[in-house]
């Protein structure tokens, strides 16, 4: 059985549209106008237990959308969703129990109260034993350094202060399933890569199953073996990281060092760059073979690698596809 | 039956843990707590000061109140409403307009709980300082206040029951922030309601006929009024027993109505906030 099984899901709202100026205003209150956003359109995918998968998409591609309907916010307009086997939207006990969502507005800590009183808080509504209780506050206090915040009132910690406690206060019942929506958001190189650690750390102590949606890809590459992308609503890839590069990228990157400056590179690939002896070339996927070859064979060459290029500037590619040809 | 005790017991510990918390909560905001209380002293007091000057013009006596009485409604009132009186519907917009519904929509407990366990704690918070006050006003103005036994005894579940019908309700009515960007105007209309038809503004009796026979169709006097009236001993056994009946009716109704529009409210919610 998956841990998270979405087949055909769809979401539309209907938002409320009016043209400017006060005469429309007028109209409005007699003939209003809606019209229908169709934010997710027959998304089908799953995961397995204890996976880690990136959910990736340009803004306003339906994230947050899909998170919301798999927590249960959000009632889907068609389709199915499924977690754990549960139907999300009925909202029961059980299931809300295992799973848990980080959002961007993150609201879980009280904020006029010390940090801990927010553990206890949510001690009491997931319903912890005692000891039980103890030992995630433990793991939890020690894996994000949290000691020196509990005392602190909420509303006097830092940005990454209060995330690392906004996490930390999420995961205290151990739930089975995380939808993480940008949990590094606003966060330095440092404490990004600490949340990673722990993201990742959490996932092999607990097995749990996480859905990671996140616009910083060192996230998705430290995390995720597996992604899945979506655009404009739609499904666009499901796979191996490895694989959307492939799939994604015509182009290979050939880096070379000369061993002097100055040669001319232009007749072996289209883009090229300079900095100093050594030079940067775009190639197709198909000729890297043969240009590697030339380029060996006419230049005096001290070091030359074929790299595949940056996994940010291939999702940035994805990100701008037309959505017809995507598809 | 391990079950139902444990669940029991998880309740408990529920409502004791957020009680404490709502309680250190407001104790961050102790002017704010005055501030609000002062509102709602100085609301009844002013409603009594005007009656008490109709009453001076008439020769004493409106409708069947002389000063004691109607110093006496007053006060009782204001610890009545106060006891009663809610404030979830004024925030519901904001809650659903910031998406602050969505954390406690993921969590294991309804939101109602929270919200009334939030107001408990207002309550017994401002209950040191009303206490007092109360008094003090009692001093100056010289109600008259002599309930039969039983009525002191039965006003106390009775103020259990106003409390509940109007959480109830006002909890539901809130729930159009669902439907509606801004409730502020439908808020103010319920609150005209409750102010004419909960006997705030005046005693019931001394209402028009007309207001009279809606008020006995509308929920607000059992939510006010009716506890007052029982404390002051205006009212005969039979009376009470009738009023306890309609509180427990209006609350059947209230409950049923709050989860209907709940299931409904939810089921439209858009979760806004990233």
């Amino acid at each position: 059985m998956p841990a998270l099984l979405c087949q055909s899901l769809s979401k539309t709202y209907r938002v409320p549209e009016r043209e400017p100026g006060l005469w429309n205003a007028a109209r409005s209150l007699f003939h209003r106008q809606t019209r229908d956003v169709e934010a997710v359109r027959e998304v089908s995918f799953e995961v397995a237990p204890g996976e880690v998968v990136g959910f990736l998409g340009p803004n306003g591609a339906g994230k947050t959308t899909t998170l919301k309907m798999m927590s249960g916010l959000l009632n889907p307009s068609a389709g199915l969703v499924r977690v754990l086997d549960f139907e999300p939207f009925q909202r029961q006990r059980d299931f809300l129990r295992q799973i848990t969502l980080v959002m961007g507005n993150r609201n879980q800590l009280v904020w006029d109260l010390p940090v801990a009183d927010s553990f206890d808080r949510n001690r009491a509504i997931y319903r912890m034993g005692r000891d039980e209780y103890v030992q995630s506050l433990g793991e939890l206090t020690e894996l994000l350094e949290l000691e020196q915040l509990l005392r602190k009132p909420v509303r006097n910690l830092s940005l990454g202060e209060r995330m690392k406690c906004e996490i930390a206060v999420a995961l205290l019942h151990r739930p089975q399933i995380l939808f993480l929506d940008e949990p590094t958001l606003g966060l330095d190189v440092t404490m990004q890569r600490r949340i990673r650690t722990f993201v990742a750390e959490y996932n092999q102590r607990v097995g749990a199953t996480v859905l990671l949606t996140s616009h910083y890809m060192a996230d998705v590459e430290a995390l995720c073996e597996r992604v899945v992308v979506i655009h404009h609503g739609q499904l666009l890839f499901d796979g191996a990281l490895a694989d959307l590069v492939q799939r994604f990228s015509p182009l290979k990157t050939i880096v070379v060092d000369l061993e002097r400056e100055g040669l001319d590179l232009s007749g072996y690939a289209e883009m090229v760059t300079i900095n100093g002896s050594r030079a940067t070339l775009l190639v197709p996927k198909a000729d890297t073979a043969q240009v590697t070859g030339r380029l060996l064979a006419d230049l005096p060459i001290v070091d030359l690698t074929v790299e595949e290029p940056p996994i940010a500037e291939v999702i940035e590619q994805v990100f701008n596809l037309d959505p017809e040809t995507a598809a | 039956m391990n079950g139902s005790h444990g669940a029991i017991r998880g309740f408990a510990d529920i409502y004791r843990t957020l009680f404490a918390l709502e309680l250190s909560g407001m104790l961050q905001y102790r002017a704010a707590v005055v501030i609000w209380l002062f509102g709602l002293v100085l609301q009844p007091v002013v409603y009594m000061v005007v009656w008490l000057t109709v009453a001076e013009s008439k020769g004493g006596q409106v409708g069947d109140f002389d000063p004691g009485g109607i110093a006496a409604y007053f006060l009782v009132m204001m610890l009545v409403n106060h006891v009663t009186f809610t404030w979830h519907m004024f925030e519901m917009g904001w809650r659903v307009r910031s998406g602050f519904y969505n954390a406690l929509l993921v969590q294991p407990l309804h939101p109602w709980h929270r919200d009334l366990l939030q107001n408990l704690a207002y309550k017994v918070i401002t209950l040191v300082v009303l206490i007092p006050a109360t008094l003090l006003l009692a001093w100056h103005f010289e109600p008259t206040l002599h309930p039969p036994l039983w009525a002191a005894l039965v006003f106390l579940p009775a103020l259990v029951l106003a409390f509940l019908t109007r959480f109830l309700f006002e909890w539901a009515a809130g729930l159009l922030a669902f439907w509606i960007t801004d409730t502020s105007g439908l808020n103010n209309l319920y609150m005209a309601f409750m102010l004419t038809f909960a006997g705030r503004l005046a005693p019931l009796s001394l209402l028009p006929e007309t207001l009279q026979t809606m008020a006995a169709w509308l929920p607000f006097q059992w939510m006010v009024a009716f506890p007052v009236e029982l404390l002051m001993g205006r009212l005969s056994p039979d009376e009470a027993i009738h009023g306890i009946g309609m509180q427990l009716l209006w609350i059947v109704i209230g409950f049923g109505v709050m989860q209907l529009s709940w299931t409904r409210a939810s089921k439209r919610y858009a979760a806004v906030g990233a």
